[in-house]
């Protein structure tokens, strides 16, 4: 429920909010839909792992991966799949991290 | 109290959000050289967004302030634009516009570059780099070119119109947007100003007359004395094939010549490196008579020599208006066409190399640096304070002084950076042409319009600097060939030595009049051409250089080709754009080898020996000739001259090519030949032999022994690098034929920048490609679409519209601008 959440709002947020938009997403829903600590990190980590490799892929599919490649490059990675791999991972952490963070604050509010 | 319980879970909650916003703000700052990592990649507005559909051809209407009628531009199929816009106005807004979306951050980076504003986006590795253009003076150059152009009512608007279209583009843009160069460096795109397109005029001077040898020639004067320099660095090369030819009648009455100054030499205390010769900026141009053409009309060529880089340093655009129907090359950041052609002429340029830079020994009164002796008297000098922004730190405030020569580029030793040019003199002012005001623009604007050889001769008259050799034709059947700027009168080598900048009679004097600058018209011979070599034969009554910016050989193989070539088409002057023929080897080769003694010679030296013999002389990519001749020749003059020029902690001067050639020919048993540092004494014929030793061990040692790997294109290194020198974002390295020295001149990094030909008639029908394409994106397919076409030495031919609705299967889409 929660990965569904983030991940849709991410993804449909993306195209007028700025990235980081997706953490406060993140921090909101869990602080409704999440339970543990750990499912909530894990929710927020995939939901924005899948949203960031769906979004970099719908750019850089067309383009056949010739802008990525370069930028691989650049960077010192043999191909460009690395480099997917690297941004949704940074977006996999920022949204556990944030998700995590929602799911604190509502604990800490609650009386047990 | 609150139990340890809920304490904890505050705790946890806030150490959580914590931990998340300092990753946000890590993933979004700038850490050394590495971009925002979360900004640079996040695919919301990071360099994801850069990557573009191929075949991204659609419609598209766009409402812009600022226009005053409907522009149409008509993208062919390799996205060049076809600007039809129905006022001058709305043409160079839309040109503004249309570049800014094709190059915008190379447009911003070349003014950053020449102005000195570097370090305010990169920051302070740069800031030698950003203190030596200040210092320099080139913005003082841009604001007093920017007061020529506002002077000038029609490029006044052009430019006004042109900073317009790209301020509209910009402010149109949102972050995802960005060109991928800004995420990379985590800047924002800032308005554009009509000083910047003077700044890329400065630019163009710093590249292709911002040079001098003065410095280290004085230095040769001191260390060898009067009569070896100028034996060796003598006014006229041994070899020279004029670009005005040799015989032509000036048809004017000069102006009285100035009288030399007493003689005087600068002191100079600074320790430099020394740097041999430089040779890779040279371009050519040629047109040939109706008679010599096979449709009975001129053709003209040209291909200007520069670095190569991706995006190009040229823009392709064909610009139209009830004015003017241009087709052709711009600069992007400046509107106009540079080199193209209209339906009734076509013009190109070369760079001349004249001495246009002066550096003056200034003596100050004491350590203040306020007054300086000039004229018997004592003057007072200017301050100038440059104000330099730098990343992350202070701002740098750096105070130029100028006397009325113009800026003292180093006062003293420390300032001068390590990003300077060794060339540069301490405790001198510079006089400089880019310093003047100028309105260079014009002279584009004129021959965009041009119809005949009067008005180019009128466009002709506004151009300062760089000067160039511009060649023309007509549809009329007239060709011309004028090597042209605002050169300033002088004396006989006045700025060939350090001048005294004391003295008045060390001053530029006035300036030739511009209908006096050298030039041809339809000359017997049915041809014009340039190559950089000098501009006319030793009769021409000013003194414009000493020494031009290449030796002869390229300038020669044109004119020899073209001597005996007839009905010729397009095509026969693509061919010679490509020709790789050696004329240096060919008065060279025989000479060399002549002191070899094959029955003398190891299995390798024998095989390289044989492989000379059979050589055509021709720089192709799979000749293994051409690499044992370059690497043997440049041996040669090293070992020849190094152990007399090659002092360490003193900039001295090498003697040129076109010297050592006549001693090779003419005095083999120079004195120069004498290898100083052994007890033996050499003569040209033991210089020639160490030389070929030391080249075929060398080989043999680095590519083992004779294989494909001694091709002359495995051996050069031909790349075409990012303007950003980013790996990934060049072209990598090619296997390519051609040299400095020869036609085809790609030799590194540099090379034809634009190759284009065209054919005049009752249709102009122009061929043209340069290495790269149109977009400045490389995120996308037109960054580099031309290049394969470029390698192959083809051409594409230029879709020259003569009306918006033009109907051809080579137009892809359509953007209309109208106005909101």
């Amino acid at each position: 429920m929660l990965f569904l959440i983030i991940l849709i709002l991410t993804i449909a947020s993306s195209f007028i909010l700025p990235w980081w938009a997706a953490a406060i997403i993140a921090f909101l829903a869990a602080m409704y839909w999440g339970k543990t600590s750990g499912k909530a990190f894990w929710s927020g980590f995939a939901a924005l792992f899948i949203a960031w490799a769906i979004l970099a892929l719908i750019k850089t599919i067309p383009n056949e991966n010739s802008l990525a490649t370069r930028v691989a490059h650049l960077f010192r990675l043999p191909n460009w799949l690395l480099l997917l791999l690297v941004t949704a991972l940074i977006g996999g952490l920022v949204g556990g991290m944030a998700a995590l963070s929602g799911v604190l604050v509502k604990r800490a509010f609650q009386k047990k | 109290m609150v139990p340890v319980n809920t304490a904890m879970k505050i705790f946890k909650a806030v150490l959580s959000i914590a931990i998340t916003l300092v990753l946000i703000w890590a993933l979004q700052t700038k850490f050394g050289n590495l971009p925002p990592i979360g900004k640079f990649l996040n695919p919301v507005t990071g360099f994801w967004q850069n990557a573009e559909i191929k075949n991204a051809f659609a419609d598209e209407n766009l409402k812009l302030t600022g226009l005053q009628h409907k522009v149409i531009i008509r993208y062919d199929e390799n996205r060049i634009p076809h600007i039809f816009a129905q006022n001058d106005h709305d043409l160079y807004y839309a040109q503004g516009y249309i570049t800014a979306r094709d190059r915008l951050w190379e447009m911003d980076i070349q003014t950053r570059e020449a102005s000195g504003r570097l370090a305010e986006i990169i920051g302070p590795e740069v800031l030698g780099t950003d203190e030596y253009h200040r210092r320099m003076g080139m913005v003082y150059g841009a604001e007093n070119t920017l007061r020529g152009i506002m002077k000038d009512p029609q490029v006044k608007t052009s430019v006004e119109a042109y900073t317009d279209g790209i301020n509209n583009y910009i402010h149109g843009l949102s972050a995802k947007d960005y060109p991928i160069e800004f995420k990379l460096l985590d800047y924002t795109p800032e308005d554009w100003k009509p000083i910047n397109c003077a700044f890329l005029l400065k630019l163009m001077s710093e590249t292709l007359a911002g040079g001098s040898d003065q410095f280290a020639l004085t230095n040769n004067l001191k260390h060898f004395g009067a009569k070896v320099t100028n034996d060796l660095f003598p006014d006229y090369p041994f070899l020279e094939d004029p670009i005005i030819p040799k015989g032509t009648k000036w048809n004017f009455k000069p102006l009285p010549i100035p009288k030399p100054s007493a003689d005087f030499l600068a002191q100079m205390t600074d320790s430099i490196k020394t740097r041999g010769e430089k040779e890779d900026i040279g371009s050519n141009n040629w047109a040939i008579a109706g008679s010599k053409s096979a449709n009975g009309y001129p053709i003209l060529a040209n291909d200007p020599h520069l670095n190569l880089t991706y995006p190009s340093i040229w823009y392709q655009v064909q610009l139209s208006s009830p004015a003017v129907n241009v087709y052709g090359v711009s600069l992007p950041g400046a509107p106009f066409v540079i080199i193209g052609f209209n339906q009734k002429t076509s013009w190109g340029v070369t760079n001349v190399g004249a001495d246009v830079l002066d550096w003056y020994q200034v003596h100050f009164k004491d350590g203040s640096k306020n007054q300086y002796w000039y004229n018997n008297r004592w003057n007072s000098v200017n301050k100038r304070i440059e104000v330099i922004y730098v990343r992350g730190q202070k701002p740098v405030y750096d105070t130029v002084i100028y006397t009325h020569h113009g800026p003292v580029v180093y006062d003293n030793a420390a300032q001068k950076s390590e990003n300077a040019g060794e060339n540069i003199p301490v405790g001198n002012a510079l006089r400089w042409i880019a310093h003047d005001e100028s309105d260079e623009f014009k002279t584009f604007y004129l021959l965009n319009r041009g119809k005949n050889y009067a008005d180019y001769r009128e466009a002709l008259k506004y151009y300062t600097a760089p000067a160039q050799n511009f060649i023309f034709d007509d549809a009329d059947n007239d060709i011309a060939i004028t090597p042209n700027g605002k050169f300033p009168l002088k004396f006989k080598d006045q700025g060939k030595f350090i001048l005294d900048g004391s003295d008045p009679a060390n001053d530029w004097h006035g300036w030739i009049p511009y209908e006096q600058n050298p030039t041809v018209k339809n000359p017997e011979r049915g041809f014009v051409s340039s190559a950089n070599q000098s501009s006319t034969d030793q009769t021409y009554p000013y003194y414009i250089a000493w020494q031009f910016d290449s030796p002869y050989e390229r300038g020669k193989r044109i004119n020899d080709r073209l001597t005996t070539m007839k009905n010729a088409t397009p095509d026969s002057l693509r061919l010679l754009q490509g020709d790789t023929y050696s004329i240096h080897a060919q008065n060279v080769l025989d000479a060399l080898l002549k002191y070899l003694d094959p029955t003398k010679m190891s299995v390798d030296q024998l095989q390289a020996y044989n492989a000379l013999k059979k050589w055509n002389k021709r720089f192709d990519a799979g000749e293994i000739g051409a690499t044992i001749f370059e690497l043997w020749w440049n041996n040669f003059y090293r070992m020849t001259w190094d152990d007399k020029f090659g002092i360490k902690n003193t900039h001295l001067l090498y003697p040129n090519r076109d010297r050592t050639i006549k001693l090779l020919l003419t005095d083999p048993k120079s004195k120069w030949f004498d290898n100083t540092q052994t007890p033996v004494i050499e003569t040209c014929g033991d210089i020639v032999n160490i030389a070929f030793t030391h080249t075929v061990d060398k080989l043999v040692k680095e590519k083992g022994k004779m294989n494909n790997n001694w091709q002359w294109g495995r051996v050069k290194h031909t790349e075409i690098a990012s303007l950003a020198q980013l790996p990934g974002f060049g072209s990598g390295n090619f296997i390519s034929g051609g040299a400095s020295a020869v036609i085809n001149a790609i030799s590194g990094g540099s090379g034809p920048s634009w190759r284009m030909v065209v054919q005049l008639g009752p249709v102009v029908k122009g061929y043209g490609v340069f290495p790269g394409g149109e977009s400045g994106n490389p995120g996308s397919f037109y960054y580099d679409n031309m290049l394969q076409t470029w390698k192959d030495g083809k051409l594409n031919e230029l879709l020259f519209l003569q009306s918006p609705d033009e109907n051809s299967k080579r137009i892809k889409s359509t953007i209309t601008l109208s106005v909101k």
